[in-house]
């Protein structure tokens, strides 16, 4: 199977990944033959086949609507790579 | 006495009758890791001065519990579990600085057993390996053989057992990444049911299939680790809240009468002839201990493989997107505007195994390409359960090799992702099932390179796995074998 | 040619839960930035979600007050993207799945009664802020970031500006009502985003939409509409084609701008939830959250109408805030003059509200307080020229209006006896009045009337003190 390069930028743009014009290629490759494997999803009839989407069967889990403790501004910020005036900051977003 | 060389009950058993302090099974840990881990590269962290102040502190005042199983035995934590105050890395450079301010929940536990932490383990980034090759500080080595891979992801946590670096340590395992190492490296490993482990602090990578388990140095070991991890939790949705067992109470009940299934095509012409032999001789030590062998067989190897990686890599893709350096972790020093920030951040800050996946998962749920991948695997995925169902209901656990080769070199697959991804073949369908499988060493190859058996049973059956792997166990006698750590 | 102009609008409005969707951090509004927040929020790696079954709970009703369908089985998705506001870098919602389908909305326009579709309501987990305050770059606050909201979603059944407004209100106004949220449109706790396009009259054909959001005002809304929709038409005939993209409106210039473009349609990659399990309602449930809702505005309404004979009008105004129509009825309860009390609720107390910058959550005096001074207005204790006086004291000073009323010596002369002897003397003093009035001339009584008020201060009670007047005169008059 194969992947156009065309396809990779699509994909590598909604990841935000860069990959330059070789590793591009290359990602191409190494994603066609992993595609290549799962192809033998198809070999299955799945016709009328309910997904899984949770393994167990739980639902219906909450929890009340009772105020707990939130972090200090200073430990939410204490992992930030920048930070000012109490905020995380990033450049800037023009909206 | 050699106090690295004891399981958890017999240094337990040590302490009560006071033949050792706390301080001393700290330190013989902790001095065992600096001697042998400059050349096994286990850890990530190594957390010695704290860990013997803790042991110190349970020899001076007491503590609550001292004399429970787990009170004082010295344990490692795979580096995708949070720990507070400690850096927790997924061995990723993106989160190279990252401190969590809480734990994982399990942490908790074993802090409430009064365990005593000696350190991060290493890891494949983010799990996604299965070499700990993947690792973007250091590769971990096979304490049997230090040119080859100690399997991954949970590389680190298998050799700090498997070396006498730790007397348990806890991994993760979403496609194999306990087992298969746990088989590689010559220990017990475990993945219990999924939701009967808390996953909250777990740095998620495939939220529908991770679950954390024990490497242990043997069964009785592993019972007493799932006893103190075990449990519902209310910070996970997904956590069971069914009542918890004791994982030790029936474990040396033997074997007698249990139908044990051996499935074709975990066998042929791609296991290793010594794999297949350690396979027939736990299928007669089975018999002749009571059980009743079945042929059994699970029809969908490879496409449990498939619909693995698409699922796995679908939610993975998700789950690290949250990696922007945004409110932690590492941020790239230049970029032009905030769009560019992230992307020079996550492309310098994860590796090339990690992007690989992040890929293949962003692909498969793109526009147009959903029902053709996700959702077909999702199907996939029911018809898994329904195979598992059927066998089951022909015996009452499963036996089959947890990996069909012994360890491979270090350096040799990790040019060719597919061929890496092929070594968790037999361990993935009991992921994507979210039932529970144990691996324990099954012998020695003529390299002297441990082999792995998988036991796998229905969910919430650990306590039958555990008391089948235990009879295997006394009967083999793999606990003469020691490695050379060299 | 002649164009339609097609709406559709999405509606958020944040839940009044005490706390997040996932997290038990507190949702209360004004709180420094960065203190109502914990791993859960901050999409920490490892954290996991619970959801807060009131927010579940909250959901249903406000699909009951829209009469919706309420689903049995709804599921939460991941919604995926990147954006600085967004630390999860997915937004969790509800994607195929939501818990409400299939409702309506009745709406009054032009004297006829259109039906407006909802195509469905959603629960979802609100993003932070972005603040621009900084000189080199934005400031985050995660507070807001998993603030429970409900998305409603209508079919583009609304076809102007008036009609638009008239049902943003009803919504706002039901909502409000069933107490999932305080709507507050200034608070950005209720938002309105404005689908439309324009079609040629009579055909089937839609017309591409644009999209304007953040509209945080009714007038906003509809000067919005009003804009945009001749904007394509203009577009239209001079043969543009119109572009589907975000358009800015600017309320203080009355125009709407292309967004800077944004990346193309954006892909979300839409899964279900791992970390999140089905949420199933029964149909029990269903029927007690029915009778768990308050009366609401539209029957509340009829009932004002019908059970206090009140004016359509009056109904209208009392009941367009849930706040009004409750201190209203508690007024009644006490003092069963619904008219009056009417009266004063949307004429004198809106007027000093206004005024004193005051609103019907803040007013300085509850509903006994009102039904003591319009008894005593009804009664004649005081003319209905005092009693607006006596209301202004109570805004200043929040006393009662009895005590008021004897601090300022306000009560009306009531008392004949009293009257009578001032009436006489002022009648003596007036003999060119009484002439007058012998001659046919009855304006003089008003002067009289005059001058018993000067006499008075204005606190005789003008009909006995007019009758008395009558009186006095007349006996003057016949001898």
């Amino acid at each position: 199977m194969s992947i156009s390069r065309e396809e990779v930028t699509y994909v590598a743009n909604l990841a935000r990944l860069t990959f330059d014009e070789a590793g591009t290629d290359r990602m191409a490759d190494e994603l066609g033959a992993v595609l290549d494997y799962v192809a033998t999803l198809n070999e299955l009839d799945t016709t009328g086949i309910k997904p899984t989407e949770h393994i167990l069967n739980v639902q219906n889990v909450y929890r009340d609507d009772v105020v707990g403790e939130s972090l200090t501004n200073q430990v939410a910020l204490a992992n930030a790579p920048d930070a000012e005036a109490g905020c995380f900051k990033v450049p800037r977003v023009l909206e | 006495m050699d106090i690295t060389r004891l399981t958890i009950h017999e240094t337990n058993d040590a302490l009560k009758k006071g033949e050792v302090t706390f301080e001393e099974v700290t330190r013989a840990y902790a001095d065992r890791i600096d001697a042998l881990d400059d050349n096994l590269k286990a850890y990530l962290l190594k957390n010695r001065e704290k860990a013997l102040e803790a042991a110190r502190t349970m020899d001076k005042s007491g503590v609550k519990g001292d004399k429970a199983p787990l009170a004082g035995i010295p344990y490692a934590l795979k580096d995708n579990m949070c720990s507070e105050g400690l850096t927790t890395t997924c061995a990723s450079k993106i989160l190279a600085n990252f401190v969590p301010p809480y734990n994982a929940d399990v942490y908790d536990r074993l802090i409430a057993e009064g365990g005593i932490l000696l350190g991060k383990a290493n890891m494949d980034e983010f799990a996604m390996g299965s070499s700990t090759e993947n690792s973007a500080y250091q590769t971990t080595h096979n304490p049997w053989d230090t040119s080859k891979v100690p399997g991954g992801s949970s590389g680190g946590s298998a050799v700090a057992v498997a070396a006498d670096m730790a007397c348990y340590a806890l991994g993760s395992d979403t496609g194999g990444s306990i087992r298969q190492p746990a088989s590689l490296c010559g220990v017990v490993g475990m993945k219990p049911t999924y939701g009967l482990v808390s996953r909250y602090g777990l740095v998620a990578f495939a939220s529908s299939l991770d679950q954390i388990g024990p490497f242990t140095k043997d069964v009785e070991d592993c019972a007493l680790v799932m006893n103190a991890i075990t449990g519902h939790d209310a910070k996970d949705s997904t956590s069971l809240d069914v009542a918890k067992k004791d994982y030790t109470r029936t474990l040396k009940d033997g074997v007698k009468g249990m139908k044990i299934g051996i499935g074709r095509s975990f066998s042929g012409e791609g296991v290793q002839p010594e794999v297949q032999k350690a396979m027939d001789d736990a299928a007669a030590i089975l018999k002749d201990n009571g059980a009743q062998i079945v042929d059994v067989d699970f029809h969908y190897l490879d496409q449990a493989l498939a619909a693995y990686y698409i699922i796995a890599c679908a939610e993975a893709s998700s789950n690290l997107a949250r990696y922007d350096g945004v409110r932690y972790g590492v941020r790239a020093d230049e970029y032009t505007d905030y769009i560019d920030m992230y992307f020079k951040t996550r492309t310098q800050g994860f590796g090339p195994e990690v992007k690989r996946r992040i890929m293949l998962g962003t692909y498969a749920l793109s526009s147009g390409y959903y029902d053709a991948y996700y959702k077909k695997a999702m199907q996939v995925r029911t018809m898994i359960v329904e195979d598992f169902n059927q066998v089951f209901a022909d015996c009452d656990l499963m036996l089959t090799p947890t990996a069909a080769k012994t360890a491979f070199g270090i350096g040799e697959k990790i040019g060719n992702p597919l061929d890496m991804y092929l070594s968790d073949l037999f361990t993935v369908p009991v992921n994507i099932a979210g039932i529970p499988a144990v691996s324990i060493p099954g012998g020695l190859d003529q390299a002297g390179m441990p082999i792995g058996l998988q036991l796998m049973g229905p969910i919430l059956t650990e306590d039958r796995i555990l008391q089948t792997a235990y009879t295997l166990e006394q009967a083999i006698g793999f606990r003469a074998n020691q490695p050379k750590c060299k | 040619m002649d164009y339609d102009i097609v709406i559709g609008m999405e509606i958020h409005a944040e839940l009044a839960t005490k706390t997040k969707i996932f997290c038990s951090c507190s949702t209360a509004f004004g709180a420094d930035e960065n203190t109502h927040t914990c791993p859960v929020c901050l999409g920490m790696p490892g954290v996991l979600p619970v959801l807060n079954k009131k927010v579940v709970e909250y959901a249903t009703k406000a699909g009951l007050a829209l009469n919706c369908h309420i689903a049995n089985f709804s599921k939460m998705d991941r919604k995926n993207y990147f954006y600085p506001d967004l630390p999860k870098a997915y937004q969790t919602s509800q994607f195929d799945l939501p818990i409400c389908t299939g409702g309506t909305v009745d709406i009054e326009v032009g004297g006829e009664t259109k039906h407006i579709g909802i195509t469905r309501i959603h629960i979802e987990e609100d993003a932070g802020k972005l603040l621009h305050e900084s000189a080199d770059g934005t400031l985050v606050d995660v507070n807001r970031c998993g603030v429970p909201l409900i998305e409603i979603v209508t079919e583009p059944d609304l076809r102007g500006a008036e009609e638009a407004r008239v049902f943003a209100e009803k919504v706002r106004n039901t909502l409000e009502y069933t107490g999932v949220s305080d709507c507050k449109m200034e608070e950005g706790s209720i938002r309105f985003d404005v689908n439309l396009s324009v079609k040629e009259k009579g055909s089937d054909v839609l017309g591409t939409r644009t999209e304007m959001k953040n509209l945080n005002s009714f007038r906003a809304l509809q000067r919005a509409i009003q804009y945009e929709s001749k904007r394509q038409i203009i577009e239209l005939k001079k043969g543009h084609r119109i572009i589907q993209e975000t358009r800015k409106w600017d309320d203080v210039k009355g125009v709407s701008s292309s967004m800077r473009s944004k990346e193309e349609a954006q892909d979300y990659r839409y899964f279900p939830e791992p970390d999140l399990v089905p949420i199933i309602i029964t149909d029990e449930e269903i029927a007690k959250s029915k009778a768990e809702l308050p009366e609401l505005p539209e029957a509340k309404r009829a009932r004002y109408v019908s059970e206090y004979g009140l004016p359509e009008y009056d109904a209208g105004v009392l009941t367009a805030s849930k706040v009004t129509a409750k201190y209203f009825e508690d007024t009644v309860a006490l003092y069963n003059e619904p008219k009056q009390i009417s009266n004063w609720l949307m004429v004198d107390i809106p007027a000093h509200l206004k005024e004193k910058e005051l609103s019907m959550e803040t007013i300085p005096f509850g509903p006994d307080a009102l039904a003591e001074l319009l008894k005593m207005v009804k009664d004649d204790t005081i003319s209905g020229k005092i009693g607006k006086s006596v209301l202004e004291k109570m805004f200043e000073s929040g006393d009662r209006p009895k005590a008021i009323v004897e601090a300022n010596n306000w009560a009306q002369m009531s008392d004949s006896s009293e009257l009578m002897g001032i009436i006489e003397k002022i009648v003596d003093d007036n003999p060119k009045s009484v002439e007058d009035i012998a001659a046919g001339n009855k304006k003089a009584y008003g002067f009289l009337t005059g001058q018993v008020m000067k006499a008075t201060k204005g606190q005789a009670n003008p009909q006995l003190a007019n009758k008395i007047i009558r009186e006095v005169v007349g006996k003057k008059i016949n001898g």
